[in-house]
């Protein structure tokens, strides 16, 4: 029999408010086993914990009861006070008094009886808990980036340079994200590959990272520290190794007409190219579905003009396996699909267009050479109208649109505007604002420059209709709020700061990594406000906007957040494994099989073992649990027909203890 | 707000289906609005109106009048606050309020006359359609 004592924390009034704090410690006295009960107005606090110490000592307690609040609050804490007193820590069991019973309660009446309720189910399982030991596994001391943006650069530098290996896989041919085809940064206005690519040289450098461009994460399996990862390397039909980067092979594909995704489709590039100039890796892909070759099997020109026959049609994709300890998701972001907005004339006409195409109109890498022109008949702009939130910031029902602010676009705009004004000071522009956001440091000084220095029209209200007109002018009805009138202005160009939404790859990443992600496909932290770069899965890490919608400086700086979590992590030899997995009762299992196909971890497996059972002796089938996959979800214990299967700490004996308790 | 107007508010409000606090008051059904310019209280303001309990305001605007029943702002509202459904309602109030019933569907043949718009035609049959 058990020695229990039972703690019942008033949590100030935030249960003592709604329970009866003394009658449940009251009550508590009568249950079986319990020698002890009290209450007290913060068991958590230093004094509380001492209280608890205490009482194990004096009345000889072997096992204790904590009615609190949840167990994800303070069970940890609780556990180390029994340990530091001399009982094993699972020996603790918390009845959660608060989130389950006083905060959804408004009276007492109705308060006391279920606490009193959720304290004897607790006794009751505590009654039947056996000493568990935490056991141990390895720490492979090497880190997944996934996403080779700034994000995922900054993670990895961070991580590198704290002495850890880390490999980074990156979908697209180079690195560099969506940062490299930024212009200029808000709101200093610094060159952004000015500032990038000295990150992916760095990147590139680095003895300790290893980056997988053109290659894609197909296979996830393992646990915190001990990760097994498949990446499908795609071939680039050009052998690294060989190639010196020199350009020939673009410049005489004949194959031309592909939209170049790097300018977002503005203009076109070869079918064996290179995205950009500070790519990196400095070596071109072929693109098989608009290479000549691939289709027909003729041409061949890129692989008889390079001078080192780096060109290789035969090379095949390249599957590759590799452990690690730790994962940063990173997958960044793109813009939504504007073609929903056909009253903006998105897709209409091709003087309507995004903001990140706004950015390789202006960037001199770009389609126009960082001429500011119209993509319809290449004349300088004079009239501009920029529509703010389109797509962001709509209702949940909204077909088109997301439900938040994508945060960076009224900075973008202000940036944008500036820069036109700068090169082009005989431009009007006029700026649709719904709210203008500028919180962050130096932020609304930018935007006010915008409007007192550039003299920016800035017109709250928004945009009902932009129509082309015959004159290739765009038509744009619009409406001030504050004046309270139309406004009719015939602009030369429209640009939309379209709402940005997670890469779509996160879905099949999720599944891959058991990790939640929201309604939007943002990741979900493990803790929104303390634990916001942990997954909820245990040693995946995220950084970027793959967890919210943000900016470089943000983006950077949860980078290196990431990075320290991982550096926590791959710094230790062991870590602590969880002891409640499931342990299966081996004269009730009759080998059937059902929990090892309902096990989402693959722990288990079976094994031919010599069995006594009433005096017989024979050799039978068993299930067996390997303890460093099992993730105790109990999965097996509810699928096992004869109720062989117990999960340890939460055994059958007990929840059904627990429920006899709730009937009484 | 005297309890009358509160009635006439609450009725309004249950008539359109429209939750008014929805509105982000960013002018996107107003902007669309081919009416606009005959239209004394415009289409963005009739949340808020509704909001501060301006009722009489709106039962006595040109624009319970005006509205073509198009509902381009209803299409477009990016918060699906649906004003056109509001104006509907305004007017729907003060045409209870004359009592008795106006019109029933078969007087309705004999009134069509080759100078309505065709368009209030169709945006009647779409609006009304369940």
């Amino acid at each position: 029999m058990q020695r229990i004592g039972v703690f019942v924390c008033h949590c100030g009034t935030n249960i003592a408010a709604t329970v009866d704090v003394s009658k449940v410690a009251e009550a508590a006295k009568h249950e079986p086993g319990v020698v002890y009960a009290v209450d007290y107005t913060y068991m958590c606090s230093e004094n509380g914990q001492n209280l608890i110490a205490q009482a194990i000592k004096d009345y000889g307690l072997t096992a204790i009861v904590v009615c609190s609040c949840s167990p994800r609050m303070h069970e940890a804490t609780f556990r180390a006070v029994a340990e530091k007193a001399g009982i094993n820590p699972f020996m603790v069991e918390i009845a959660n008094i608060r989130e389950q019973c006083s905060w959804v309660h408004k009276d007492m009446e109705e308060g006391t009886p279920k606490a009193i309720t959720l304290m004897k189910t607790a006794v009751a399982k505590v009654n039947l808990d056996s000493p568990l030991q935490e056991g141990e596994s390895t720490v492979t001391k090497r880190a997944l980036v996934i996403g080779g943006g700034i994000a995922g650069i900054q993670t990895a530098l961070d991580i590198a340079d704290a002495g850890y290996k880390v490999d980074i896989v990156e979908k697209l041919p180079s690195i560099g994200g969506r940062m490299s085809q930024l212009d200029k940064t808000f709101p200093t206005l610094d060159c952004s590959s000015c500032i990038l690519t000295p990150r992916m040289t760095e990147v590139n450098q680095n003895p300790n990272i290893r980056i997988f461009t053109y290659s894609e994460v197909t296979d996830v399996s393992g646990f915190v520290g001990n990760f097994t990862v498949q990446i499908t390397k795609h071939s680039r039909s050009v052998r690294a190794e060989d190639c010196t980067g020199c350009g020939i092979c673009t410049s005489k594909c004949p194959s031309r007409k592909t939209p170049n995704e790097f300018n977002r489709g503005l203009d076109t590039r070869p079918a064996i190219y290179i995205p950009f100039a500070q790519a990196i890796p400095n070596v071109p892909v072929i693109d098989k579905e608009h290479c000549i070759h691939f289709k027909t099997g003729k041409c061949g020109i890129c692989s008889k003009v390079c001078p080192s026959h780096a060109v290789d049609y035969e090379l095949k994709d390249e599957i590759i396996e590799e452990k690690y300890g730790a994962i940063v998701v990173a997958t960044g972001f793109d813009m939504i699909d504007l073609h929903k907005f056909g009253e903006l004339g998105y897709g209409v006409s091709k003087d309507v267009v995004s903001s990140i195409e706004l950015e390789r109109l202006m960037n001199a890498a770009g389609p126009t050479s960082g001429h500011l022109e119209r993509m319809s008949d290449h004349k300088q702009p004079k009239e501009m109208v920029f529509i703010q939130c389109v797509g962001s910031r709509c209702a949940p029902d909204d077909r088109r649109g997301k439900t938040y602010c994508s945060k960076i676009c009224c900075m973008y705009t202000a940036k944008q505007a500036i820069l036109i004004k700068d090169h082009y000071p005989d431009t009007n522009i006029h700026v649709f604002y719904i709210d203008v956001r500028t919180p962050g440091k130096n932020f609304d000084e930018f935007y006010r420059r915008a409007v007192e220095q550039y003299g920016v029209d800035y017109i709250k209200g928004n945009v009902g209709k932009v129509t082309p007109l015959p004159n290739g002018k765009l038509h744009v009805h619009g409406v001030d709020l504050l004046d309270q009138k139309d406004v009719e202005i015939d602009a030369d160009m429209v640009v939309l700061a379209g709402a940005i939404e997670p890469n779509p790859d996160i879905r099949k990443l999720a599944t891959m990594l058991t990790l939640s992600i929201d309604n939007n496909n943002f990741l979900n932290e493990a803790h929104a406000k303390l634990r916001p770069v942990e997954a909820a899965t245990a040693g995946v890490f995220m950084s970027g906007v793959v967890q919210g919608p943000k900016d470089i400086p943000e983006t950077v700086a949860q980078a290196g957040a990431a990075a320290i979590k991982v550096v926590g992590l791959l710094a230790k030899d062991k870590l602590k494994t969880n002891p409640c997995i499931a342990e299966p009762d081996e004269l009730y299992c009759n080998g059937c099989s059902v929990c090892a196909n309902v096990c989402p971890y693959g722990a288990i497996t079976y094994v031919d073992k010599e069995i006594r059972d009433h005096g017989l002796r024979e050799t039978r089938r068993i299930a067996s649990v390997n303890s460093a996959l099992c993730k105790g979800c109990g999965a097996c214990s509810v699928a096992c027909p004869s109720g062989a299967m117990n999960l340890k700490g939460f055994t059958n004996r007990q929840i059904m203890a627990e429920v006899d308790t709730v009937c009484q | 707000m005297t309890p009358d107007e509160r009635l006439i508010r609450d009725e309004i409000l249950a008539i359109s289906e429209v939750d008014v606090t929805k509105c982000m008051h960013c002018g996107k059904c107003s902007a669309s609005c081919p009416a606009y310019d005959v239209m004394d209280i415009k289409p963005h303001q009739f949340p808020s109106y509704m909001a501060h309990g301006e009722i009489r305001e709106l039962m006595n605007s040109t624009t319970i009048w005006e509205c073509l029943g198009c509902s381009t702002c209803i299409e477009r509202c990016p918060r699906n606050v649906k004003p056109g459904k509001l104006i509907d309602g305004v007017r729907q109030a003060v045409i209870r309020q004359r009592g008795g019933s106006h019109l029933y569907p078969e007087q309705i043949p004999a009134m069509v006359d080759p100078q309505m718009p065709q368009q209030l035609l169709v945006s009647v049959l779409r609006r009304e359609r369940k």
